[in-house]
C-alpha cells in the first residue's frame, strides 16, 4: 500500500514536472540551447585602421578590398626648421602614399612611397591568430609583418650607395588584445636589419619593442598612442630618441581620418624606429626640443572585387 | 488502488504527451534587406534558434547579431560596432503567440498571425505579422516576411550614410522545425 502511494506520487510528480517545464517560457529553452551550443566568435575592430599612427596594427585588409592610405606630416613645430618663420612647420610637408590589398581575409600586401628620403617600401602581413570572445579561447590577435624599405634620394655618396646599401628590412610580431569595446592594446617586438650603418660601431641588427593602444571616446572617435623603445647600445654614433606619437581618429563610413602628433618625421618603420640612415639626419627628434610633427592619416577602402549582387530573399 | 495508480500514471503520461507538441530549430534562416538609392544591403543569418509550442500556440526566436553575414566585411563590422552594438546587446529575441488553427499531424499549409515582443538593440516592441506554417510528413516549416524600422529600435544612422540605408528593412524568415 505504502509502495503504491509512492508510485502514485512519482507518477503524479513526473507528470507535474513536465507541466511545469511547459510553463517556463519557450525563450528560456532557446537560450539554454544557445548557451550550450555557443561557439567562440572572433573579436572584430581591435583597431579601426591598419596604423596606430606610424606603427602597423594587427588589422589586415578584408579580401578583395584595396585600401588607399595617405600619411601626411607637416614640418616640425619648433626647432631648427620650425618656429614662426616656417609657420610652425606648415610650410613643409612629408607625405607617404600607400596601397594595401587584401589577398585573403588574413593576408595583406602593401606598397608605399614616401617623400622622406624618397623612400619606397613594401610589406607582407599575415594574421596568424584571432582573438575570440566568450570563454577566452584565444586571448590575443597575432599578426606578423615582413617589411622592406629602400630610399632613393641623391646624396654626395651616390656612386658608393648602391641599392642594397640603401635597403633595410624589418620583421614585426604584433600582439594585440581588445580588452573592452573602448580599449585595445598592442605590443610590437621589432627586429630591423640595416644593410649599411653610419659607422662600424652601430649594429646592423637592431631590436626594439613597440607598444600602443586605442581608447574610444565615442562611437566614432578614438585617441591612439604609440611608443617605440629602442634598446640601448645598438645605435651609438648618433643620439637617438624613441618614437612617440599620438592621434585622434574619426571614423566616417568607409573613411578613417586621424590627426596626429609625432616626434618622427618619417613614416617608414626602419627609419623612425632605428633613426639610423647612412649619410642623412635621423628621422626622429626630441619632443622636449619641439621636434614635433603635426599631420594626418587618411584611409579609404575600395571594394575592388565587387561581391556578386544578391537578390533579396524570397519566400 | 492498483487500478487508480495505473490510471494516474496513464493520465500523467497523456498530460505530458499532450504538451509535447514542441518543434524546434537551431538553424533557422533570417535575412534582412535594405534597398536604398546608393546600394542594396542584405545580410543572412543561418543560425537562428526558434521553437513552437503547438499546444499553447506559442512561438519564440532567438539569434546572435554577430551571426549575420554581409557581402562586405566592412558593412558587417559597422553593423556590429556602430549600429546594433553586438558587444553590448548580442541577441535579438522574439517571444509571442500565434492565432489560427494548425493541425500538426495533418499535412497542409496553415496561415497564422504571429504577435509578440521583439527585443532588438535593448528596445522591446510589439510586432504583429502574417506567417505560414507548412506541415509535411510530420515536419514543420515556417515562413514569414515583415518590415522593421531601425529608428524604432533606437538604431541611429548618421546623416552621412542616411542615403545608403533604407528607412524600412525587409526581414525574411524561413525555419524548418523538427519535433523536440
Amino acid at each position: 500500500m505504502q509502495i503504491k502511494k509512492i508510485i502514485c506520487l512519482i507518477a503524479l510528480s513526473t507528470g507535474l514536472q513536465q507541466l511545469y517545464a511547459q510553463d517556463s517560457t519557450l525563450l528560456a529553452t532557446l537560450n539554454d540551447s544557445m548557451q550550450t551550443n555557443a561557439k567562440p566568435m572572433y573579436v572584430t575592430g581591435t583597431f579601426k585602421a591598419i596604423y596606430i599612427v606610424n606603427m602597423q596594427t594587427v588589422e589586415v585588409i578584408p579580401k578583395g578590398v584595396l585600401n588607399f592610405e595617405i600619411q601626411h606630416r607637416f614640418g616640425e613645430i619648433s626647432g631648427p626648421t620650425g618656429g614662426a618663420y616656417n609657420f610652425y612647420g606648415l610650410d613643409n610637408a612629408t607625405l607617404r602614399l600607400g596601397f594595401d590589398y587584401g589577398i585573403t581575409d588574413r593576408f595583406t600586401v602593401g606598397v608605399g612611397r614616401s617623400s622622406y628620403l624618397k623612400t619606397f617600401d613594401g610589406y607582407l602581413k599575415y594574421k596568424f591568430l584571432r582573438q575570440t570572445d566568450g570563454n577566452n579561447k584565444m586571448p590575443v590577435t597575432v599578426t606578423g609583418v615582413a617589411y622592406i624599405a629602400t630610399y632613393t634620394q641623391h646624396t654626395i655618396d651616390d656612386s658608393f650607395l648602391t641599392v642594397p646599401y640603401r635597403t633595410s628590412y624589418s620583421l614585426q610580431v604584433l600582439i594585440a588584445r581588445k580588452f573592452s569595446r573602448n580599449l585595445s592594446l598592442q605590443l610590437a617586438p621589432t627586429y630591423i636589419h640595416y644593410n649599411l650603418t653610419p659607422t662600424p660601431q652601430d649594429k646592423n641588427d637592431v631590436f626594439a619593442l613597440g607598444g600602443g593602444g586605442r581608447v574610444k571616446i565615442s562611437k566614432r572617435m578614438s585617441i591612439e598612442a604609440e611608443y617605440n623603445y629602442l634598446f640601448d647600445g645598438q645605435i651609438v654614433s648618433q643620439p637617438t630618441h624613441n618614437s612617440f606619437s599620438f592621434g585622434w581618429g574619426i571614423e566616417t563610413g568607409g573613411h578613417v581620418f586621424q590627426l596626429v602628433f609625432s616626434n618622427s618625421q618619417s613614416m617608414s618603420q626602419t627609419q623612425y624606429v632605428g633613426q639610423s640612415i647612412h649619410g642623412v639626419d635621423q628621422s626622429t627628434g626630441n619632443w622636449g626640443d619641439g621636434n614635433i610633427y603635426f599631420g594626418f592619416n587618411l584611409s579609404r577602402f575600395f571594394n575592388v572585387n565587387k561581391p556578386k549582387e544578391k537578390a533579396p530573399a524570397k519566400l | 488502488m492498483k487500478k487508480l495508480t495505473i490510471l494516474l500514471i496513464l493520465i500523467a503520461s497523456i498530460v505530458s504527451t499532450a504538451h509535447a507538441q514542441l518543434f524546434m530549430t537551431k538553424n533557422a534562416f533570417v535575412n534582412f534587406y535594405s534597398k536604398a538609392a546608393l546600394e542594396d544591403i542584405t545580410a543572412d543569418n543561418n543560425q537562428a534558434y526558434s521553437i513552437i509550442d503547438g499546444t499553447k500556440k506559442n512561438i519564440a526566436f532567438s539569434l546572435l547579431m554577430k551571426s549575420f553575414i554581409f557581402q562586405k566585411q566592412l558593412m558587417q563590422d559597422h553593423f556590429n560596432e556602430n549600429y546594433v552594438e553586438s558587444d553590448k546587446y548580442p541577441k535579438a529575441v522574439f517571444s509571442g503567440a500565434y492565432t489560427g488553427d494548425v493541425t500538426f499531424d495533418k499535412d497542409g499549409v496553415y496561415k497564422i498571425i504571429v504577435k509578440g515582443n521583439l527585443t532588438l538593440h535593448n528596445v522591446t516592441r510589439v510586432i504583429e505579422l502574417p506567417a505560414t506554417l507548412e506541415i509535411k510528413n510530420g515536419k514543420v516549416s515556417g515562413n514569414a516576411q515583415f518590415t522593421i524600422k531601425p529608428e524604432d529600435y533606437n538604431i541611429s544612422i548618421p546623416s552621412v550614410v542616411r542615403d545608403n540605408i533604407a528607412k524600412e528593412l525587409t526581414v525574411t524568415i524561413k525555419a524548418n522545425y523538427i519535433a523536440h
